[in-house]
């Protein structure tokens, strides 16, 4: 089965690169599917106990910095912004573009971690960390704890999709230096969009969720 | 000079372990399943060897529930819901709809060795004493009390079901994108509708299973209250989230097998399908009103009385189209050519014992009677009666049927038909008395019961050990036919759908050359060829 315009990034099973690239942008959708449900899980169990317990919510909300947790918001989007700048330059052929942007998405990335990293620690120095020595100057502090066993749970399952999606980078950053992309063939480069996306969409989710509940 | 086909174009381990085959892939599947469902048996033996006599004697209370958790976990999270989708589906799904394979072949193989890890914790738990929680894992016995393998377990169970999501994405995709030109939707074969329903429960129900495992390993492990009421938590919240996968799992395991009979009622009356448009159509209905009845199984919990209502009444709803489906394939065997092979003595096997389960269900469902029965044994053989009954002789029918496709080899047909026969005779000897012994009141979950219990739990034990040797003799003759078989020709049923358009077994890439499809399914008429044996 020779056929005559058989590129070589086109997988055996597949027709031609039209369905190739289909299929793999469809599958990630499905995959999104997955995580919005396995996320949702999270998110009802957060919202039954905070219906549950309002007043600890609210107070423990408040050991929370608005500030860090705002800046992170602002850093997240804009790691949007140049994610889909580096899909658009994937389409466009754009080498250079593709890693620039492929890179600052990275970099925004690893911003978000940090502070994560710092405010977990600031958490676990106040003995905000259950499991951990907990311990809480409230008037609920059992129900507190149970917030911070969600904000962790929630924002650790976030800063996990995070240092996956900062892996997959890497591993696009190289490809991409080495001109796998090209106008014909950036289906790899749209569903990590795709992905990086939806993991941002969770911390819209998140941040109100967990910050501006005070 | 022998013919070049998937199964010798290469030899040797790496090419098993390393290949992107979806039909290889099927069956490193076929063997890791068959595994377990043995090793899930063996813990069904100790369950039903302690229950012959009246007094806990054979094992402790303590070792009986690992006995019957263990038992449960290996057949569901490790045979049934793998079971047809990962063994049928992955072989055919692609055959089906005239594509070369799987549109991820890579995560093909992932979800294989995803359920092998998977698979490993579950049986390190087992030789680590096992789990005595029931597989339900309810909160806060399982997160705080337990002295179990609660956490192997837990991550076994974690890690198989993202296999179980991975096989789903992949049916989706490739459906959605692959079918051969002229294959329409409502030209595909009902297996191919059955299994698209299947992947949507896979894809949207798993992942909260696995995030409640997630929630019940924090408890365990930090000692946080989520779900133990003593810190906080609500324990009916664990049983909500659990069963809001739990049952649509349930339809994971029953909605291939309705897939299977379908092809087999239609194959074995000579006759096109009765209802088609109803049969897809009620796969995707089950996939959705499944979703919206797991509180049924908490009618007792303490749950508003008035949620209770809603989902017996929505319980009532799913009836509908398994009934729908019912109907519709006796119908298709009413004033059919019906040919007596193996396979649709398993079709038979599976319309009885699914009506009385799905029957049962419906008692289920009724509140006031689910307060009496709730439980007990009566649960016990309704849901042994849907997934025994159902789903496993819906595999087994499947197997036999597509058998000569996979191997190239035809099973011995004398053999096949008895061994179907006391695999009937046994399931009902085994399933049936628990439903009297429910409705008495036995409760389940118990290594001990009353005296007046015993007539009818020896009938089940010897139903059981009949059930037995009727596995075991398939798993004989099937490992003999592979050298000793007749060699099977291309399509020995005279079947339509185009996995039969293909040789036996089929070529690496399925096909010569893609199909096209002009047709609509199941254009069987009745003075065709008969089968040939």
């Amino acid at each position: 089965m020779a056929d005559i315009a058989h590129p070589a990034e086109l997988a055996h099973q597949f027709e031609d690169m039209d369905q190739q690239l289909d299929s793999s942008v469809f599958g990630m959708w499905v995959f999104l599917a997955q995580e919005i449900m396995f996320f949702g899980g999270l998110f009802v169990a957060y919202t039954i106990y905070r219906g549950a317990y309002p007043e600890a919510f609210r107070e423990a909300s408040h050991h929370l910095d608005l500030r860090l947790g705002g800046f992170n918001t602002v850093v997240l989007i804009a790691s949007s912004l140049t994610m889909a700048l580096a899909v658009r330059a994937a389409q466009l052929g754009q080498r250079a573009a593709i890693v620039a942007n492929l890179l600052l998405t990275l970099a925004l990335g690893s911003v978000f971690l940090a502070v994560k990293a710092y405010e977990y620690h600031h958490k676990y120095v106040e003995h905000l960390v259950p499991g951990l020595g907990f311990s809480f100057e409230g008037s609920h502090p059992a129900n507190a704890q149970m917030f911070f066993v969600f904000y962790f749970l929630m924002t650790g399952m976030h800063a996990l999709h995070m240092v996956v999606g900062a892996g997959l980078l890497l591993y696009f950053i190289h490809k991409a230096r080495r001109g796998v992309y090209h106008a014909g063939y950036y289906g790899p480069v749209e569903i990590m969009g795709l992905y990086w996306h939806f993991v941002d969409i969770v911390w819209i989710f998140l941040f109100p969720m967990l910050y501006l509940i005070g | 000079m022998t013919r070049t086909h998937y199964l010798n174009v290469q030899y040797g381990f790496r090419s098993w372990l390393l290949t992107k085959d979806h039909k290889r892939i099927a069956l490193l599947y076929l063997a890791s399943i068959t595994l377990f469902f043995f090793l899930g048996g063996a813990f069904a033996v100790m369950v039903r060897l302690e229950l012959v006599t009246p007094p806990g004697d054979l094992m402790q209370a303590e070792t009986y529930n690992r006995m019957f958790t263990m038992h449960g976990v290996m057949m569901i999270f490790f045979f049934l819901i793998p079971s047809i989708p990962a063994v049928l589906g992955n072989f055919l799904v692609p055959m089906m709809i005239g594509a070369r394979d799987l549109a991820f072949p890579r995560v093909n193989l992932l979800s294989w060795y995803l359920y092998i890890i998977g698979g490993v914790f579950a049986l390190v738990a087992a030789v680590s004493g096992g789990v005595d929680t029931g597989w339900t894992f309810y909160t806060p016995y399982s997160s705080t009390y337990s002295n179990s393998a609660v956490i192997a377990t837990a991550v076994g169970v974690f890690v198989a079901g993202f296999s179980s999501i991975l096989t789903g994405l992949n049916f989706i995709v490739t459906i959605h994108k692959m079918r051969a030109p002229g294959l329409t939707w409502f030209r595909l074969p009902l297996f191919i509708w059955a299994h698209y329903a299947t992947s949507v429960i896979q894809i949207l129900g798993t992942p909260v299973l696995a995030i409640t495992i997630v929630l019940l390993a924090a408890e365990r492990l930090a000692g946080v209250g989520i779900f133990d009421p003593k810190l906080g938590g609500d324990p009916i919240l664990f049983q909500h989230l659990f069963w809001f996968y739990s049952h649509p799992a349930v339809y994971i395991m029953i909605l291939p097998g309705m897939g299977v009979i379908s092809e087999l009622v239609t194959c074995f009356s000579r006759k096109k399908i009765f209802g088609y448009g109803f049969i897809a159509m009620s796969s995707v209905a089950i996939a959705v009103l499944g979703f919206l009845v797991w509180a049924h199984h908490m009618f007792v919990s303490g749950q508003s009385i008035y949620a209770s209502m809603v989902f017996s009444v929505l319980s009532f709803l799913v009836a509908v189209p398994s009934a729908i489906k019912v109907f519709n394939w006796t119908a298709t065997l009413y004033k059919g050519s019906i040919v007596y092979m193996t396979p649709i003595l398993y079709a038979f096997g599976f319309i009885g014992l699914f009506t009385i389960g799905g029957l049962t269900g419906l008692f289920l469902s009724t509140l006031a009677i689910d307060v009496h029965v709730h439980d007990t044994y009566f649960v016990v053989a309704h849901f042994h009666y849907i997934m025994v009954g159902g789903a496993v002789m819906a595999y087994l029918g499947g197997i036999h049927f597509w058998w000569p496709k996979i191997s190239g080899r035809m099973y011995p047909e004398g053999w096949a038909r008895f061994s179907a026969l006391v695999l009937f005779v046994g399931f009902n000897l085994t399933f049936f008395p628990q439903f009297l012994l429910g409705y008495l009141g036995m409760p389940r979950r118990y290594h001990a019961y009353p005296e007046e219990f015993q007539v009818l739990n020896v009938m089940s034990s010897a139903g059981a050990s009949i059930l037995g040797v009727g596995y075991l003799i398939p798993m004989v003759y099937l490992v003999w036919s592979m050298r000793y078989g007749k060699p099977a020709p291309d399509n020995p049923w005279g079947a339509k759908g185009l996995e039969w358009t293909t040789s036996s077994p089929p070529v690496t890439e399925n096909f010569e050359q893609t199909p096209v499809v002009t047709e609509e399914a199941y254009v069987y008429q009745v003075e065709e060829e008969a089968p040939v044996g």
